[in-house]
């Protein structure tokens, strides 16, 4: 495992302590799948694909794909047992309605109000937004998982987003391969730095001011 | 008891530039025999409404390759890059919508109501244009009912009054749309006597299918087709 993937394998790991025994869970596409693999050791928690059941299971084995069964991505996937199907107007009411306790979705833009700017790039990626907006608006807590800065290393958690939103006021936390922030009322709140990592590096790393919390964690 | 008839003759009356809702995610769902036979018959200018625009050449993927439409209201156009290609290009005008909004606006069309009140977008592009009323003390957008002339749906059994079984995750948007179309065309892998498809075991109601056609395709493995 390269440095980068061990970066990644601590974040996802650091997000899947959040989840209580029982938690419903949305994850998106990406790194927040990966969280489904380090769910901590005498917890279960319950995963909701938005097309339309929760009980997801690992992706389906070779030559054991059933086309019926895929998720939200179109892969192929498995239902575990205890898990439940229904249609799209049922999966968007258990989201809207509050009933999805942590959604975790990637980012490409954070500020420091809770505002998210993640389904598009105008002008160069305009997949849409499809569950993104309805799962942030109504998941119950939404963690961001992300790398903390760009390609250009420049950060991506900012003082105002600058892409078009996808949700207004509504993160509540962002962990990245750097950091575990809390978003609050009074703002940013620095509560976890990554192992080898410097809150002074993290500050600058981060456009948005942070408050660093009294008791400073390390994961 | 609902006309049996071949993919065809289904979509012979599916005129140029007519509204049509394909049920499906990702592929998953979609009616390829129907599909097939709509992009044979050559209808063009469609208006058409679907989840996601699946996969180059793939379900609904198609009738975007094969040019077949003028326009587009989905939620995410991001796994078949033709679709994008076009919309930049101006050839397909494209809405992009919020799932749960595209779902509750088509099922409030179904259900008689005058649209929903979503917090779905609020503060973002989505907005636009929209009322917005205040609830309780929270705000939430006016969003409109969404039918359209045709539907395609499919399923893996259906008995000749159009009752139809849609297994695992097939259901999804096939459900709001079977109620928001002013004609419901069915395909159906197996299509049974009355009495033997268990009434508990229906997702849609008969009530609301036209047509029923028997699948020629099988449910395609996307896996190897994306």
């Amino acid at each position: 495992m390269d440095l980068k993937e061990l970066k990644r394998v601590r974040l996802v790991k650091r997000i899947a302590q959040e989840f209580p025994d029982g938690a419903l869970v949305n994850l998106g596409i990406g790194m927040p799948t990966m969280v489904a693999n380090h769910i901590p050791e005498g917890r279960t928690i319950l995963l909701h694909s938005e097309n339309g059941f929760t009980g997801l299971g690992p992706a389906a084995q070779r030559g054991k794909e059933d086309p019926r069964v895929v998720n939200a991505g179109g892969q192929p996937v498995t239902i575990v047992p205890g898990g439940a199907y229904f249609d799209s107007s049922m999966s968007f009411a258990i989201i809207r309605g509050g009933h999805v306790d942590y959604t975790v979705l990637g980012a490409l833009e954070v500020d420091m109000e809770g505002n998210l700017a993640n389904y598009m790039i105008p002008g160069k990626m305009v997949p849409g937004m499809g569950g993104a907006m309805d799962l942030v608006a109504g998941a119950k807590n939404v963690i961001i998982a992300m790398e903390h800065v760009n390609k250009n290393g420049a950060p991506k958690i900012l003082k105002k987003c600058t892409l078009p939103l996808t949700a207004v006021g509504e993160v509540d936390l962002i962990v990245t391969d750097m950091a575990f922030i809390r978003v609050t009322k009074k703002g940013l709140v620095l509560e976890e730095i990554a192992e080898g990592v410097t809150v002074e590096e993290v500050v600058k790393a981060t456009e948005a001011p942070l408050h660093v919390a009294g008791k400073l964690g390390t994961f | 008891m609902k006309p049996i008839v071949t993919a065809d003759e289904a979509v012979k009356d599916i005129r140029d530039g007519c509204s049509l809702m394909v049920a499906g995610f990702m592929g998953c769902g979609n009616a390829f025999t129907l599909i097939d036979a709509l992009v044979r018959k050559g209808t063009r200018d469609l208006n058409l409404i679907t989840s996601d625009t699946a996969y180059p050449e793939v379900g609904v993927g198609r009738l975007i390759c094969q040019n077949r439409a003028a326009t587009l209201i989905a939620s995410h156009i991001g796994t078949n890059p033709v679709s994008g290609q076009k919309m930049n290009s101006g050839e397909l005008k494209v809405t992009l919508v919020p799932q749960g909004t595209f779902a509750e606006r088509i099922r409030s069309k179904g259900a008689g109501l005058g649209g929903v009140l979503t917090p779905t977008g609020r503060g973002t592009a989505v907005e636009e244009g929209k009322q917005k009323l205040e609830i309780d003390g929270r705000e939430y957008l006016l969003e409109k009912p969404l039918g359209a002339d045709y539907a395609f749906i499919k399923a893996e059994m259906a008995d000749r009054y159009g009752n139809a079984w849609l297994p695992a995750a097939t259901k999804n948007m096939a459900v709001v749309m079977a109620m928001a179309a002013d004609h419901v065309i069915l395909e159906a892998e197996k299509i049974v006597e009355p009495g033997e498809l268990d009434p508990d075991r229906v997702t849609i109601p008969g009530i609301f299918v036209s047509t029923i056609v028997k699948s020629e395709l099988p449910a395609a493995n996307l896996q190897q087709k994306a």
